[in-house]
């Protein structure tokens, strides 16, 4: 969407609200509900798309707190896009300091508030001028990334087998970004840790791959940033997370087919060609690998999972990933491998994961 | 002024004294004259033969001890343990005498009650009534005679169960300023005031006069009083100044003038024209006599057998009922009452016991009534909230008793402090030993917090209250001879329990309605907060003109009113219930318990309603 567009949909809806006004009607906004019970999983596509439910929020005397912050929040959203201002969800927060009554007590509540409008308007908040505070992750290996300087406009070519021990760090926004690559696949690492070992060992020459550390759930930009590369370069994604249900359902699932809370712009922060490559129940068994018991949460998420989750419902191979789990009641990381020698993950579990096709969850 | 003298602060044998002079013509209008007699506190030996054994010499000793010595060694049982006690005794006594005077005669009391401070601690306090006044030849013994006064074997409802009577202040004024009491009297616009000067003989108990004399009065008829006594004048709690305004809310057909030793006079000023129904006298009933008094009945009286003994001396027993008392205490009816022995005594005793009798009586009781009591409790204590109550009458060991109440909520008093509760026994209020009373444990023992008020289990309630709990009975239980707090009977207790319930769900009503229009109250405050930011954000993203801003808030205002839970004439009509007085009692409505948490409450509600959906399973995604 176009920065007019935003704020023309800005304005139409608040002269919505207006004319409601004027005729004495109650006014309404309409935003979509975002939560997993309003997503179906759509395979062609490969991604988590919103249904068709609906939440109101009529000015009644109970609403008219939140109702005046949504169109505070329009209102400094239309001003940045107009500007071509950005403000970062905290600033936004700060900013809502200046208006009395209605500020909001704390962030939470402004990104809700925030959440609601990028809803509203179908749109990310990238679009109506706010951005997140952290950064997307960390990339090593076989890739160049072409980004622009931004005091001269000219292409400026960053080349991620140069960073040495270190890495180099996914921007906010990723759109502009152009790349260039010959390597095979891209491996997506849930800790930071392990992405370490890895490029310390320099594993993305040995298998000539572009190595991604996540650090746990992957943020917007660095979804998005994995989608374009793999999109524009053709490449396989394959995701190593703990063999929990976190690392299944909360990072991994997110990064492939979105999450519900975003579920209106799922369609372009996932990753449907991703693959599972991570610790299963089954290699804690071949590798004998040290666990760690579930804990309360651990099952719940599982449960929670196989009852709510679309894309679980959907794969009767992650279905039977979960059961698995829940019946040994066990978890492993990632480092557990480590037990096996600080290599072994790169000598043998790697190699032999992605050798072997069969190992893979969808 | 009818001089009634209780004698039941004493022991048994020294009541005996009081029981032959049912014979006394009763057809006299003026009271003080037909119902006094004599009596003596101490016991003196009938006949001393003459023999020098130790012990005659100790009844000769016994013999010698002055009605002074008595009342020196007595204070504390007759209300004057202490300065401040004494002041308060003594305007209480001759307070509680006018009061029952006048009503005797049928005269709207009006009483002047005055304390002067004359240094060291010495006070000279005054009490005049407009009651029927008292023959010449009757004062010195009415004022300066210990224990002289009236008591019937009969009973009624009388305020004379305090104390020990006007006289023990005369002679507690004399024996601590050595100045005589003066009297000025007068019966009626053609007889002259008489105007004497009293002392008490302490040796031979009687009065002294030490002047005379026939005087002008402006009043057409009443009595005025005047002793000099040592005495501690306090304010606050316990004090004279709050035994004046509980007297007055208790008795709201009474005018009292009462000037402090500081400060102006108050006035309070009658809320009723109406002169109190004059309680009947009864005769006993058979379950609220024990043994002495029905030995002593036994021995006075003149019937000649227990059958027309019971049947005549006692209520509600006819000639089957002593038959059927008889027959269970297997004595024969026939029996000379003065032939009956310690032993027969008590198995009458034991055939009352078994045998069913009805209720007495109950229109010897004269309560208030609920409409009264409030009147009084309105003209004296400023609230915005009154209720009373007058329980139907109840019996407990005998004794009828009507229990009533009134509350009074809000208005200047304290918040933050217990509830201040006061006592009433037949029209007396009752000061001292709140903690033992059985009023106050059945105060304490209801649950309060379902009338919208702060406890703690078993405490006395925490509120902007008063609490009135008066008793009326023809014979008030006391905990002790102090006769400051009744008795723990199951019977009174449940009374009180079921009066204050029944006042304490009206209580809780009102609070509740209260609590409901100070929701709304702050839920338009709530909403008038917010409009302003509705109409200013369409501004800045419509880019309105400031008078088109103005008008949005005029429709959102009659939008949201339609929204409110509660209706607006709804609301019109709780704000009319709540009086004119809105502003004060909305800084009352803070105060009110759990009050404080309605805003909160109603942010949360709005709160949660605003919370964005929130995907359970989303981790922590940016």
């Amino acid at each position: 969407m176009a920065d007019e567009k935003v704020s023309d949909s800005i304005k139409r809806v608040s002269t919505n609200i207006y004319t409601d006004i004027i005729k004495e009607k109650k006014p309404e906004i309409e935003m979509p509900l975002r939560s997993l019970s309003n997503v179906t999983y759509d395979e062609k596509e490969g991604y988590f798309k919103l249904n068709n439910k609906f939440k109101q929020r009529t000015l009644t005397a109970a609403t008219v707190k939140t109702f005046a912050q949504t169109l505070k929040m329009m209102s400094l959203s239309k001003e940045l896009v107009e500007s071509s201002d950005i403000a970062t969800k905290r600033e936004a927060y700060y900013i809502s300091k200046n208006w009395g009554d209605a500020g909001f007590k704390a962030q939470p509540e402004s990104d809700g508030v925030m959440d609601d409008v990028e809803s509203m308007f179908m749109v990310n908040r990238e679009q109506l001028g706010f951005i997140p505070e952290e950064k997307g992750g960390a990339v090593a290996g076989r890739l160049v990334v072409i980004d622009k300087d931004s005091d001269t406009g000219k292409d400026l070519r960053i080349d991620c087998t140069k960073f040495g021990s270190g890495a180099y760090s996914v921007p906010i926004s990723v759109e502009h970004l152009k790349f260039e690559t010959k390597a095979k696949f891209i491996l997506a690492i849930e800790t930071s840790g392990m992405f370490e070992r890895l490029n310390k060992h320099n594993y993305w020459k040995k298998s000539n791959c572009i190595l991604i550390s996540m650090g746990g759930v992957p943020t917007r930009a660095l979804r998005r940033f994995i989608r374009r590369l793999s999109d524009d370069q053709n490449i396989p994604v394959y995701v190593f997370t703990d063999g929990d249900p976190y690392g299944f359902l909360n990072i991994y699932r997110t990064l492939k087919v979105g999450s519900g809370n975003a579920a209106h712009i799922n369609k372009y922060f996932c990753v449907p060609r991703a693959q599972f490559i991570g610790i299963t129940t089954q290699d804690i068994l071949e590798y004998k690998l040290p666990t760690h018991p579930l804990k309360d949460v651990d099952i719940k998420r599982i449960k929670d999972g196989v009852k709510n989750d679309p894309f679980v419902k959907h794969h009767k191979q992650w279905q039977k990933a979960l059961a698995e789990m829940a019946k040994l009641k066990v978890r492993a990381e990632q480092q557990a491998l480590a037990k096996h020698g600080l290599n072994f993950v790169m000598s043998d579990y790697l190699p032999q994961k992605l050798a072997n096709q069969k190992t893979w969850l969808p | 002024m009818q001089k009634t003298l209780d004698l039941d602060n004493f022991k048994e044998e020294e009541k005996t004294e009081t029981m032959p002079e049912k014979s006394e013509n009763h057809n006299n209008l003026e009271p003080q004259e037909n119902k006094m007699e004599s009596t003596q506190t101490i016991e003196t030996p009938n006949k001393e033969p003459k023999k020098n054994t130790k012990a005659h010499e100790l009844a000769k000793k016994q013999r010698d001890i002055s009605i002074a010595e008595f009342f020196e060694k007595n204070r504390h049982l007759l209300g004057f343990d202490n300065k401040k006690k004494a002041l308060l005794t003594t305007i209480k006594e001759a307070v509680d005498n006018s009061l029952d005077a006048c009503e005797e005669a049928d005269i709207l009391p009006e009483l002047i009650v005055e304390i002067i401070d004359m240094g060291d601690d010495r006070y000279r306090v005054a009490i005049e009534d407009n009651g029927p006044g008292i023959v010449k030849a009757q004062i010195p013994k009415i004022f300066a005679k210990l224990l002289y006064g009236s008591k019937f074997h009969t009973l009624k409802q009388s305020r004379g169960q305090q104390g020990i009577g006007i006289s023990a202040s005369v002679m507690y004024g004399q024996l601590t300023t050595g100045r005589p009491a003066r009297i000025i009297s007068k019966i009626g616009p053609n007889h002259p005031a008489n105007e004497i000067e009293l002392k008490l003989d302490t040796v031979k108990n009687k009065p002294l006069i030490i002047s005379q004399k026939e005087t002008q009065w402006h009043k057409p008829h009443g009595t005025r009083i005047e002793i000099d006594l040592e005495g501690t004048y306090i304010s606050g709690r316990q004090s004279v100044d709050q035994y004046i305004q509980q007297t007055a809310i208790i008795n709201p057909h009474v005018t009292l003038i009462y000037q402090p030793p500081k400060g102006s006079q108050i006035m309070f000023v009658r809320a009723t024209e109406k002169v109190p129904r004059q309680a009947k006298e009864i005769k006993p009933h058979p379950y609220g006599v024990e043994l002495g008094r029905l030995m002593k009945m036994l021995r006075y009286t003149e019937y000649r057998t227990i059958q027309a003994f019971l049947t005549n001396e006692f209520a509600r027993v006819g000639s089957g009922t002593a038959k059927q008392i008889c027959e269970n205490g297997a004595i024969l009816p026939s029996t000379k009452p003065k032939k009956m022995t310690r032993e027969l005594a008590e198995q009458l005793m034991k055939g009352i016991k078994e045998t069913k009798i009805i209720n007495p009586p109950a229109d010897c009781i004269s309560p208030i009534g609920h409409v009264l009591l409030e009147k009084g409790l309105k003209k004296e204590v400023n609230a915005e909230f009154y209720f009373s109550a007058t329980r139907p009458p109840a019996v407990y060991r005998g004794n009828p008793f009507v229990i009533e109440a009134a509350i009074a909520y809000g208005g200047n008093m304290e918040a933050d402090k217990s509830i201040e509760i006061s006592r009433f026994a037949n029209r007396v209020p009752l000061l001292y030993q709140q903690g033992s009373c059985a009023i106050t444990k059945s105060i304490a023992k209801t649950n309060w917090r379902s009338y919208g008020l702060r406890q703690s289990n078993n405490s006395i309630p925490i509120g902007p209250c008063v609490l009135i709990i008066h008793m009326a009975s023809v014979w008030v239980p006391f905990t002790s001879e102090a006769k400051e707090a009744l008795a723990h009977y199951p019977e009174i207790m449940k009374e009180v329990r079921l009066v204050i319930q029944e006042i304490g769900r009206e209580l809780g009503k009102y609070l509740n309605k209260k609590k409901r229009l100070k929701k709304e109250l702050s839920k338009v405050d709530y909403i008038s907060k917010y409009l302003p930011h509705v109409s200013g954000a369409l501004q800045e993203i419509l880019k309105l003109e400031k008078d088109e801003k103005l008008r949005l808030e005029e429709h959102l205002k009659i939008i949201l009113e339609e929204s409110r839970s509660i209706k607006k004439d709804e609301l019109e009509e709780l704000k009319r219930d709540f009086g004119p007085k809105r502003t004060r009692q909305e800084s009352e409505l803070d105060k009110i318990e759990g009050l404080d948490d309605v805003n909160e409450e109603i942010n949360e509600d709005l709160e949660d309603d605003s919370a964005p959906a929130v995907d359970s399973t989303k981790g922590g995604e940016n």
